[in-house]
């Protein structure tokens, strides 16, 4: 039981009057930014970055928590009170949610939102200190020709499955290749593609990216489709649910959070797939299937659940393996990196105390968002009606703020505005942001693997296929490329469950999900 | 957003969308560059790197080439990709690139005069510029948020996070 005691002392550390204040600002900011179209906790995430320079790394990590979950929890208030999803993952939420909101039942379908998101983000943090460091023994066991496999595994899961168009993710994934060339070469030490700038040659920094990306990017592209007239928000009241919502609430989530947690936890599941399978499920077993589409009350709780549930899951790659397979992780994962700490399997065994402190304090952040947010829930309909003008150039003011704090130096606002641009074709013209990420993180990483493992082979290229893990994984990510067309015989039959007769609001949800 | 395109297809009726062959020429520069690049530099020496430090850019820069024949290909048979929606986003509507284009005006003022005017006085005219650009014509209002924000922020990264952001011509008072 050392993994207990572990999480004992990660409470304690989480704790302090200190620490608990750093979740309450960040379950808050978390919920604020969820709410708040345009801005995700990603981009929060990262544009809170400079704070790691001064701020202790467990402090950190705790305010990070609190906005992973906070932010998950935020896009479901905006999916019921104003159905239209910021987020993939609540879509589905916004089907029935909204139904729900607009025959007078906001109230519940917030409540059961937030009650499921708690039980769901419970359960799969328990999972999650369950399996993460057995995994991390096990991983911690593998050689460079495995973690080589594994990453490219993550990388091509990423590109390959979520998304519409495998050719717009892979055009997505080179362009972040590209990025991660510039700078150094780290084994002979030239300076690549830095176009003779010195500032260059350690890279651009992930932090520029990242924030041009979502928070500029998403800014632009907004402002080109502004809606003059936001649109209508349900009022709410206090978030509450009576006898009967319970009922039909408590199933659904412990079987939503059983869809998500998988799915999260693989490096290609995503929160898109459990949330439809769990709503799917929900309807065939739901003793009011005639409901569905009007405001099914099944029909918010599981899928809430399995959208949690999954994004517990996505820290358990990320925290075993240093595999980011989601936006958010992503940018945790470069908080560790800003601090000196080396990503990667051997987390659990060198930093056991912050690891678990983190783990400690996702519990926290999650009790406090329902403690919190029950009775905020007016608040944050209110936040919604912010004026838009205000709230974009705040995300600029703030995006601005955030890339000049990297260096202090115009360059990287340059740079910003370069990779804003990009984000913003990348938006107009239907390439996922994910995978360009994804490629810039662990596109370095893989080179370096490669050639390390190259180098401690002698330079034989079969050095690379030694390991049974290896094969196992290069295996699985052929299989991984063939599974989409099996997945297209399947999707006929998924179209078709989601589609609730005479309603064409539904069919366009349909067709986007 | 994930979205299938597929339904999207069916309603536009197979129209191009010509303003794809953007995304090509992006592709074939940033690629075209990174082969540059890579040919320029010094070959590994060691036999056991084989791949040495020119492997990855040449690779990546073909394949982007090769991804931009594929999409240039695609685009004349009625492939689109799925423009992002969003809370804010009015999909029905055009394009309004005036906006953007003012704002990456702004943008590039603040660029060239944060370190001359400091982060306090930029950082107000950006988001007052920005926000009068977006729709607001409370222009006393807009400046005023402007100034409390970037002054507030100025102070709170210096003495909160020790990171001294330029003072500009307001060095000494600030």
């Amino acid at each position: 039981m050392e993994n207990l005691d572990w999480l004992i002392q990660g409470f304690e550390q989480a704790a302090t009057p200190m620490n608990l204040l750093y979740a309450v600002i960040g379950v808050l900011l978390g919920t604020a930014v969820g709410v708040l179209p345009g801005i995700g906790p990603a981009m929060t995430v990262a544009l809170l970055l400079p704070i790691t320079y001064n701020v202790s790394p467990s402090a950190a990590f705790i305010m990070f928590a609190g906005i992973f979950y906070g932010g998950m929890y935020g896009g479901s208030t905006t999916s019921i009170l104003l159905n239209t999803p910021g987020e993939s993952s609540s879509v589905i939420t916004a089907i029935e949610g909204n139904k729900m909101a607009k025959a007078g039942r906001a109230a519940q379908a917030l409540a059961t939102a937030a009650i499921g998101s708690f039980v769901a983000g419970t359960i799969g943090t328990i999972l999650l200190a369950a399996f993460a460091p057995a995994i991390s023994r096990f991983a911690v066991t593998l050689g460079a020709p495995s973690y080589l496999a594994i990453m490219l595994f993550a990388l091509v899961a990423v590109t390959a499955v979520l998304g519409s168009s495998k050719m717009r993710g892979a055009i997505s994934l080179f362009l972040g290749l590209a990025i991660g060339v510039v700078g150094i070469d780290f084994l002979t030490g030239q300076p690549r593609a830095t176009f003779g700038i010195p500032q260059l040659s350690d890279g651009i920094d992930i932090v520029i990216i990242a924030v041009a990306i979502f928070a500029l990017g998403e800014a632009l592209w907004v402002a080109a489709h502004l809606r003059r007239r936001p649109s209508e928000v349900i009022p709410v009241g206090r978030p509450w649910m009576g006898r009967q919502d319970w009922q039909r609430s408590w199933k659904p989530w412990l079987r939503g959070t059983a869809f998500g947690f998988p799915f999260g936890a693989l490096p290609a599941g995503g929160a898109e797939l459990p949330t439809f399978l769990s709503y799917v499920t929900e309807k065939r077993l739901s003793k009011h299937p005639e409901e569905f589409g009007k405001g099914a009350i099944e029909g918010v709780a599981g899928p809430e659940a399995a959208n949690n549930a999954s994004a517990a899951g996505t820290l358990v790659p990320m925290l075993s393996l240093g595999l980011p397979t989601n936006a958010t992780a992503a940018v945790m994962l470069t908080a560790f990196v800003s601090y000196g700490i080396q990503p990667g399997p051997t987390l659990f065994e060198k930093e056991p105390l912050l690891i678990w402190t983190l783990i400690a304090s996702l519990f926290i952040g999650n009790f406090l968002l329902l403690v919190l947010n029950l009775p905020l829930a007016p608040l944050w309909a209110k936040l919604l009606r912010t004026p838009r003008p205000y709230l974009y150039a705040g995300i600029l003011f703030f995006a601005t703020l955030g890339a000049l704090a990297v260096n202090v130096q115009p360059l990287d606002l340059a740079l910003l505005l370069v990779f804003g641009l990009l984000g913003l074709m990348m938006r107009r013209f239907g390439l996922p942001v994910l995978p360009l990420i994804i490629g810039v993180i662990l596109g370095p990483r893989i080179e370096r693997q490669l050639r390390q493992s190259l180098q401690l082979a002698d330079g034989n290229w079969s050095g690379l296929f030694t390991e049974p893990v290896a094969i196992i994984v290069y295996v699985l990510m052929a299989a991984l490329l063939l599974m989409p067309l099996v997945l297209k015989l399947m999707h006929r039959s998924e179209e078709t469950l989601l589609i609730v007769e005479d309603d064409r609001d539904q069919q366009e949800k349909a067709a986007q999900s | 957003m994930t979205t299938t395109e597929e339904p999207q297809e069916h309603a536009i009726a197979k129209t191009v969308d010509k303003a794809q062959y953007l995304v090509c020429v992006v592709l074939v520069v940033v690629g075209a560059f990174l082969i540059y690049d890579a040919v320029t530099l010094e070959a590994g020496f060691a036999k056991v790197d084989p791949v040495g430090p020119k492997m990855f850019p040449i690779v990546i820069g073909v394949v982007l080439i090769l991804l931009a024949i594929v999409l240039a290909v695609a685009i004349p048979r009625g492939s689109v990709g799925e423009a992002d929606a969003g809370e804010d986003v009015d999909p029905n509507m055009p394009s309004d690139w005036r906006t953007v284009g003012m704002l990456v005006g702004v943008f590039v003022a603040t660029i060239l005069l944060v370190k001359p005017l400091g982060w306090a006085i930029t950082g107000a005219l950006l988001f007052a510029g920005a926000a009068t650009i977006l729709g607001s014509r409370h222009y006393v209002r807009n400046i005023a948020i402007g100034a409390v924000l970037s002054v507030g922020s100025f102070y709170a990264f210096y003495s909160g996070l020790g990171i001294p952001l330029p003072a500009g011509i307001l060095d000494g008072i600030l």
